[in-house]
């Protein structure tokens, strides 16, 4: 007879403990809580350790899931985050913002019967569990190559690069235009998504092996990158983001209380607006707001807004539910929060009033056609059904392009024609030797997790190049 | 952290001049240039150009007028203290060539904005005559570094009490009516006086150029905090600027955007002043 698999009790999967929506909407405080040993270990007691783990398919660093789920099972939680650190340096930040739905727990195998195994609320729970409680191992350091690496950005495709060329013991900088590093982690992602608290802890680790982290430093105006190798650097990796917000560019943007997501975000979180006159950047608490777009960027200003004091926070969509970008978790959060979706409306122009400041936008309903460049069905407007929304601030969230300051300075790096930097799909090289790029700089805005694949695989192939000692480029 | 190695106060104490330690911006910043600064933990990043660098001693130079809460905690710090943070150099330089005759002017702190972009006209080899103009005397700033940076220098006050009774505008009406080579005209000061400056020198469709101050969050391009109408297209003052054609430029929208946060502005002047228990 073949031996049965033991059976196990059919355990759902365990809700996240969290701040109730009306409490969460009047503070900056974390919305989880993050599961307590007893629900880790109980929801990591589902998962059926696949002897072929679909889900690590899934993870574009490709954590061995099964085996940091089976430590957390054992109770060694410490050795949980260990065994996810041998692929993922940030696995607090991932855990709290991979939109795991489409990724690990999409092909988890129970996900088809039931409800998948909660990978991204384990993962974050071995790695707070570490932060805070457990004991700080550092990995043996590997002997000095000599090679120099300048990173440029601190954000999460610049410390993936960062941290792993440490570890394989190059000398590595990264330079960060910000005074403080994190890039999306600090200035993008709200402090109740993100603690920034984290993305220091996280910094700290990568400095306490030995990466040296100097801010301030715009690459592009303080040195070129000529200028980074005449200073004795071997490699340079370019980690810039897609940081150059997109405007509607209809009738009225520039009144006053209409915002890029960017600089809502940035005054919000890197700069602690919401902490005013504690903190010195002001920041509009409107009363009535809309933000445009759906992303993860959208949820988050629709939220930060209602913590600010609105009355209304409204989200003005071109298209409708299905197509929404946002991580399935932030809407579902914005949603309990009291954020209104107002789908399939487009703005066509801002209203202001005689100070300068807007007062409405007028806006035209869409209905959806054939399907665009990016899969998506194209919105089309409806003739006749113009209508007014008033507000009193408008984010404007339709996403970010590439930050022009360093390609303008830097003619001989190949640009594709919507100004991304063109980087080689395994390697991520560019078209200037030894210069490599990874993340949304090179892709348009995408995800934390995805800039962090990139830069594990742009780190491979700068160790390669300077173990190597490669002369031939492309 | 970034060490102020000297102070000077002038016009009063409305204006303050620091030169800080910062020798890898001192090496590279260029005329026209400007820093983010922010002082401490708590603060906000303002912009302000810088009036001069000196790359061999490593120092760079700004001058800021005491308006609000960043100003005004700024001008207690003392000689020794440190910046917490200074980003630079920021901004497109001054596009500097040898055309002609070139008029400079620069109203009230505008002045030292002026004063690099004056010196490198002149370096060029252009005749560069300057027009600096103040409120009062006492208000006037850098009459001995504008004199020297340029070539024929004229002073105005607007109560008369030293120079030219009178706006600098006047001035430089004067200098167009009698002298019809003027190539170029570069103004720098409060957003009213480059908006009527720029008005008659259109008359005289002669070339301007004007500096511009809107507020700025992080001044690399990645928020739009900047943006300003120029030719009917939104541009960025931070990596696009901080100089742009005086003729295209919506002076109107951009001295409402200036005036966004009025009210925070106050509050914080406020409880600032409550706190040091100073007056103003």
């Amino acid at each position: 007879m073949a031996q049965e698999k033991p059976q196990r009790k059919k355990v759902p999967r365990q809700k996240m403990p969290e701040q109730a929506p009306g409490v969460r909407s009047k503070n900056f405080d974390e919305v989880p809580f993050g599961y307590d040993p007893e629900l880790a270990q109980l929801e990591a007691s589902r998962c059926l350790q696949c002897k072929k783990p679909k889900c690590v398919d899934g993870c574009p660093v490709e954590i061995d899931i099964p085996s940091f789920i089976q430590l957390i099972v054992d109770g060694d939680f410490d050795g949980a985050a260990r065994e996810i650190k041998k692929t993922n340096g940030l696995p607090a930040v991932c855990g709290r913002v991979c939109p795991q739905e489409d990724q690990c727990e999409k092909l988890c195998v129970l996900g088809k019967k039931g409800e998948p195994v909660a990978i991204g609320r384990l993962e974050r729970f071995a790695a707070d569990w570490e932060r805070t409680k457990g004991e700080l191992i550092l990995p043996e350091k590997t002997p000095p190559t000599g090679k120099k690496v300048a990173v440029v950005g601190a954000g999460p495709a610049g410390l993936t690069v960062a941290g792993d060329l440490i570890l394989k013991g190059h000398d590595v900088t990264i330079f960060e235009a910000l005074h403080k590093p994190g890039g999306v982690l600090i200035y993008g992602i709200p402090e109740f998504r993100l603690p920034k608290s984290i993305v220091e802890a996280e910094v700290n680790y990568l400095e306490k092996l030995g990466v040296k982290v100097e801010c301030n430093a715009v690459i592009g105006r303080i040195e070129s990158i000529d200028g980074l190798f005449e200073r004795g650097y071997d490699a340079v990796f370019l980690g810039l983001g897609a940081g150059h917000p997109m405007f509607m560019n209809i009738p009225g943007e520039n009144l006053c209380g209409i915002y890029s997501a960017n600089e809502y975000l940035t005054r919000s979180n890197l700069m602690k607006a919401y902490l005013f006159p504690e903190y010195d950047t002001p920041i509009a608490r409107g009363k009535d707001v809309c933000v445009l777009g759906a992303g993860n960027v959208s949820m988050d200003s629709a939220r930060t807004a209602l913590r600010l004091g609105a009355d209304r926070v409204r989200i003005v969509y071109r298209r409708s539910r299905t197509e929404m970008p946002a991580r399935i978790e932030e809407i579902h959060h914005a949603e309990e929060e009291g954020v209104e979706f107002h789908l399939l409306t487009t703005p066509i122009r801002f209203i202001g009033n005689d100070d300068g400041w807007v007062t409405g936008m007028e806006c035209i309903k869409m209905e959806l056609g054939e399907p665009d460049d990016s899969g998506r069905r194209r919105p089309v407007p409806i003739k006749g059904s113009e209508h007014m929304l008033e507000c009193d601030l408008v984010a404007v969230a339709i996403g970010a392009g590439p930050n022009p300051l360093l390609p303008t300075q830097t003619p001989e790096l190949g640009l594709n024609k919507r100004g991304y930097i063109v980087a080689e799909h395994e390697t991520g090289k560019t078209s200037k030797p030894g210069v490599w790029a990874g993340g949304d700089i090179v892709t348009g805005s995408a995800t934390v997790i995805l800039a962090m694949g990139a830069g594990r695989q742009a780190a491979n192939s700068i160790h390669d190049y300077l173990i190597q000692n490669q002369t031939t480029w492309l | 952290m970034y060490r102020i190695i000297s102070k000077r106060e002038m016009a009063e104490g409305t204006v303050c001049e620091f030169a800080l330690e910062a020798p890898a911006i001192a090496a590279k910043a260029e005329p026209g240039q400007f820093v983010v600064v922010r002082p401490n933990e708590t603060g906000e990043r303002i912009p302000l150009t810088m009036a001069d660098t000196d790359p061999e001693k490593g120092t760079v130079t700004i001058i800021f007028q005491v308006v609000g809460k960043t100003t005004a905690l700024m001008q207690t710090y003392e000689v020794g203290d440190a910046l917490l943070d200074v980003i630079g150099p920021l901004g497109k330089p001054t596009h500097v060539e040898k055309i002609g005759t070139v008029i400079c002017v620069g109203g009230g702190t505008g002045v030292a904005v002026m004063h690099p972009i004056t010196r490198a006209y002149k370096k060029a080899g252009n005749h560069v005559i300057a027009i600096i103009g103040a409120r009062t005397k006492d208000l006037l700033i850098l009459e001995g570094e504008m004199k020297a940076a340029s070539h024929d220098l004229r002073v105005c006050t607007d109560d008369g009490s030293y120079g030219h009774h009178g706006f600098v505008t006047e001035v430089l009406k004067e200098i167009l009516d009698k002298d019809k080579n003027v190539r170029l005209v570069v103004g720098i000061g409060p957003v009213p006086m480059m908006k009527f400056l720029c008005k008659l020198t259109k008359t005289y469709d002669v070339k301007t150029v004007v500096s511009l101050n809107p507020i700025m969050v992080d001044a690399t391009g990645m928020c739009g905090a900047c943006r300003v109408s120029v030719g009917g297209v939104t541009r960025f003052c931070c990596v696009d600027g901080p100089e742009f054609d005086g003729h295209a430029v919506d002076f109107e929208e951009l001295s409402k955007r200036q005036s966004a946060y009025l009210t925070e502005e106050k509050k914080a002047m406020e409880q600032f002043m409550g706190q040091t228990g100073s007056g103003s």
